[in-house]
């Protein structure tokens, strides 16, 4: 978590106004709001994670990013953060589109569904991979849509989404990615981190 | 109802043109203040009542010696904390409890102003005291809270004072008076005027009082506060000490008589012309309306920081309305949160103990207060 939340944090500048989509218990704004910025929003599904936030003085809304972005208007955050919960949404085509119009800058993290370790569970014990990262069983986990490193990096490519920079994560190792590393990178990495742009 | 209440009041000389296009002066303002204001000036809360509040928030109300309207919220060790805090409650301008109002007695004639009484509007509250905040010198409040008609008061007072509240809280409430809102208050009014002793609103010259219409506007309008999950778990179908159906009009069910005592017991401290005023002065509420139906104008210039909070089972002010306040602050980039609290408890879910409600408001004042000092904005 810690690693994700510093490159994060590198990858936005001092003063900005940042808006966390699926903010949790708050605890990427709060870091955020010590190391970047003051000016930090949150939008989050969760009645007692939101109370939670708003506890520690948090500006967050209760809502869904499939519905409630549309309420922010064209480029009104310098970014917007999507951690570790593209896989979450129903439709995240339209959830990445609405983050772009949101914000001049995006930057989405996913679990990669391509790292050897996940990739093994399915090919030797022949189920549904259960990770650090993604502790769920195949019946009760929140994430419909689950993509790989190069699932992601190539959807970016396909519809015209500019990577500004791409951020591979293993344990606490961090490396860029690039077309000529990609399959590499998304075998052996956990976390991928992007910065996009429309 | 103004029987020689020995309360705080300011006289206000300022000409005040309200809404109707009357001008009024000299006026009073009734209100009442807890804690102590620091010397720096930056602790103050200014808290606005609802329809049937009064400006005794906690403690006890020394008109009907009941603990204050608001004590699970505000108090020692409560979630607006008085040993921290200072807040400040007025009587809205048209009630009952020393501000200026139909039972306010005209001095030409010694006679109650009744029914001449002008027109007000929420706007018209609201600019009264902050007539008030300037009489106490308070420069900049800490933060404005209210809930219901009192949330309405929030959103009007940044509307028309961007820059005086640091923190602003509607709680339950919305920005404009919808079709249902307006009809529950039609038929209240229309309760107490269908009392042969309201006499047009000049009873207290015949020494009358329209109690039966003011006590079944009050039955009728405290369904309202309540949710049908809340009612059917309180009272069912139960009996009211009878064992069996009386085959009658007296009260059998446990809901009628609780209706019954609800309107008698409020008769003896609300003006039956007070009622009709306030409650059309929320008719008249439409924030958006006032700045040419654009609601995000009306907070285009404020740097308040917004927390909106309404509850699961209020259908008198819901959710989608309370988010309309929300969407139209985003618009404008303001600072809002947000948080719809789980409760079957009604429109009342503000007034009661509510535990999550306490907590989250309590936490995010106390958390708010050290941040905007800590950085001394």
């Amino acid at each position: 978590m810690k690693e994700e939340f510093n490159i994060i944090s590198n990858l936005i500048e001092e003063n900005t106004r940042v808006l966390d989509v699926g903010c949790g218990n708050g605890d990427l704004m709060k870091f955020l709001q010590e190391n970047k910025t003051k000016d930090i929003r949150g939008l989050e599904i969760s009645k007692e994670k939101v109370q939670n936030c708003l506890s520690k003085g948090l500006t967050v809304i209760e809502g869904n990013a499939e519905s409630d972005l549309k309420q922010f208007p064209k480029s009104s955050f310098d970014y917007v953060i999507l951690s570790q919960t593209l896989q979450a949404f129903l439709n995240p085509e339209l959830v990445i589109n609405e983050l772009l119009k949101v914000g001049k800058k995006v930057i989405v993290t996913i679990p990669n569904f391509g790292y050897w370790r996940v990739r093994l569970q399915l090919l030797f014990k022949g189920t549904m991979p259960v990770t650090e990262n993604l502790p769920h069983e195949w019946y009760n986990t929140p994430n419909l849509h689950m993509c790989t490193i190069k699932d992601f990096y190539n959807f970016c490519s396909s519809k015209n989404i500019k990577i500004f920079k791409s951020i591979a994560l293993k344990k606490s190792r961090i490396s860029e990615i690039n077309k000529s590393n990609l399959n590499y990178k998304n075998l052996d990495s956990h976390l991928g981190i992007f910065l996009i742009e429309s | 109802m103004n029987k020689n209440i020995d309360t705080k009041k300011i006289i206000i000389s300022n000409p005040l043109k309200l809404d109707c296009g009357k001008e009024i002066n000299n006026f009073p303002i009734a209100y009442e203040t807890y804690g102590k204001l620091n010397s720096e000036k930056s602790n103050a809360i200014l808290v606005f009542h609802a329809l049937t509040g009064d400006q005794y928030v906690s403690g006890k109300n020394p008109i009907t010696n009941k603990d204050g309207w608001w004590s699970y919220v505000v108090g020692e060790n409560k979630p607006i904390d008085t040993n921290k805090f200072f807040v400040i409650c007025a009587n809205v301008m048209g009630g009952c409890m020393g501000s200026y109002g139909p039972s306010t007695i005209n001095e030409s004639t010694g006679k109650q102003i009744g029914t001449d009484f002008p027109i007000i509007t929420i706007n018209d509250m609201v600019n009264a005291q902050y007539e008030l905040i300037k009489y106490l010198e308070i420069e900049k409040l800490f933060a404005v809270v209210g809930g219901s008609m009192g949330g309405m008061q929030v959103l009007q007072f940044v509307a028309n004072f961007p820059d005086k509240a640091k923190l602003a809280i509607p709680i339950a409430c919305t920005s404009s008076h919808s079709a249902q809102n307006i009809a529950f208050n039609e038929l209240g009014r229309q309760a107490i005027m269908a009392d042969s002793k309201w006499e047009n609103g000049f009873y207290s010259n015949y020494k009358l009082n329209p109690d039966k219409g003011l006590a079944v506007a009050r039955m009728a309008a405290h369904i309202t506060y309540l949710s049908e999950k809340g009612l059917q778990e309180k009272f069912g179908r139960k009996l009211q000490d009878r064992d069996s159906l009386r085959y009658g009009f007296e009260a059998d069910f446990q809901i009628e008589s609780y209706l019954r005592y609800q309107g008698s017991v409020f008769v003896d401290r609300f003006d039956a012309n007070s009622y009709l005023y306030i409650t059309r002065a929320m008719d008249y509420f439409d924030l958006s309306k006032q700045y040419k139906g654009n609601l995000s104008d009306a907070f285009k210039k404020t740097k308040t920081k917004f927390f909106v909070i309404s509850f699961t089972s209020d259908w008198l002010y819901p959710t989608s309305e309370n988010r309309e306040i929300v969407i139209a602050l985003n618009s404008v980039g303001a600072d809002v949160g947000f948080v719809e609290i789980e409760s079957d408890k009604g429109h009342d879910s503000f007034l009661l103990d509510v535990p999550s409600f306490l907590k989250t408001l309590g936490d995010y004042i106390n958390s708010t207060y050290k941040i905007i000092n800590e950085r001394r904005i």
